[in-house]
C-alpha cells in the first residue's frame, strides 16, 4: 500500500508540473489523442510525454527485472484497445484525465465519469472471470 | 524546445509512478476491480496519493494567483450527457477485459512483450475510428446525431 501510495504521489506530480511548465492536462488517452492528431510542435509535445512513459519502463525493467505481461489472447488484447481508444475519445478522458485530474479539480463531469467506467469495469471482471470464467484468475 | 524536455521530464515521472505502485500489472488492476476476488485495494492507494498531491498543487496555484489562476477551474464546460457516459462504459469494458488503460498500456511497450504492443495499436485505432466517425457525423450535417 505504501509503495501504491508513493507512485501515485509521482504521477500527481508529475500531473502538477506538466500543468505548471506545459499548461495542460496529464490525460494519458487526451496526450495519445494529441499525438495522433496534433499538427507540428503541439503534435511533438505529446509524443515527447509518450516516449517519457516508455523511458521509464525501460529503466524500471532494467533495474527490477519484472517484466508484467497480461495472460491474455492477442484478439482480446486488441478488442479491449479498440473500445479503450474509442471510448476514451468520446468520453474525453480515461484514469488519468477523468481519474487523478479531473478528480482534483472537483469536476462533477470526471466524477460522474470515473463511477461509470469503474463500475462497467468492475461488472466486465465479473463477468470475464467468473461467469465466463476466462483468463487465469488473480 | 524547452516544452519538449519539460514533457519528456513529465512523462518519465508519471511512467515512475506507474511502475512503482505495480499498475503497469495489469493482475494488479483485475485484482482491484475484482471485487468477488480476492481484492487489492492498491488501485484506490494510487488515486488517492495522486489526487492529494495534485488537488493541494492546485489549491496552492489558486491561492498564489488569486483570481489570475484558472488552476481550480474544472478542464472544460461540457455537459454531464450521453457521450460521458456512453464513452466511460466502452471504456470501462476495455479495461475491465484487458487490465490496461492508456497510461499502463504505453509503460508495458517497453516489455517488448506483444500484448501491450497489439492493446496500443489497437488502442490508436479506437481514437483513428472515432475521428472518422466524428468527420462523418459533421459531414451528413445532421447536428442530432452528434456525440460530443
Amino acid at each position: 500500500m505504501l509503495l501504491a501510495l508513493t507512485g501515485g504521489a509521482l504521477i500527481g506530480l508529475s500531473a502538477s508540473l506538466y500543468w505548471s511548465l506545459n499548461g495542460r492536462i496529464a490525460g494519458i488517452s487526451g496526450i495519445v489523442g494529441g499525438a495522433l492528431f496534433e499538427r507540428g510542435q503541439e503534435r511533438w509535445r505529446r509524443v515527447s510525454f509518450l516516449v517519457g512513459l516508455v523511458v521509464a519502463g525501460l529503466v524500471f525493467a532494467r533495474f527490477t527485472n519484472r517484466v508484467p505481461a497480461p495472460d491474455l489472447p492477442l484478439l482480446a488484447l486488441a478488442g479491449a484497445g479498440l473500445l479503450v481508444g474509442y471510448g476514451t475519445r468520446v468520453s474525453g478522458g480515461c484514469t488519468s484525465g477523468h481519474g487523478v485530474c479531473g478528480l482534483s479539480r472537483l469536476s462533477l463531469r470526471s466524477l460522474v465519469a470515473v463511477l461509470t467506467f469503474m463500475i462497467t469495469a468492475a461488472v466486465t471482471v465479473f463477468v470475464v472471470r467468473h461467469v465466463l470464467q476466462l483468463g487465469v484468475p488473480t | 524546445m524547452k516544452a519538449l524536455l519539460t514533457a519528456l521530464a513529465c512523462g518519465v515521472l508519471f511512467g515512475v509512478g506507474l511502475c512503482v505502485s505495480g499498475m503497469t500489472d495489469p493482475r494488479n488492476i483485475i485484482a482491484f476491480l475484482d471485487v468477488s476476488g480476492s481484492w487489492s485495494p492498491n488501485l484506490a492507494g494510487v488515486m488517492l496519493g495522486a489526487i492529494a498531491v495534485h488537488f493541494t498543487w492546485l489549491r496552492w496555484l489558486t491561492r498564489r494567483d488569486g483570481a489570475a489562476s484558472d488552476a481550480a477551474l474544472p478542464a472544460n464546460g461540457r455537459q454531464i450527457d450521453r457521450a460521458l457516459l456512453g464513452g466511460a462504459i466502452l471504456f470501462g469494458i476495455g479495461w475491465g477485459v484487458s487490465g490496461y488503460c492508456p497510461g499502463p498500456a504505453i509503460v508495458a511497450l517497453a516489455s517488448g512483450a506483444l500484448g501491450p504492443l497489439v492493446f496500443v495499436i489497437a488502442m490508436a485505432a479506437g481514437m483513428v475510428l472515432n475521428e472518422a466517425v466524428q468527420w462523418m457525423i459533421k459531414r451528413s450535417g445532421k447536428p442530432s446525431l452528434v456525440v460530443r
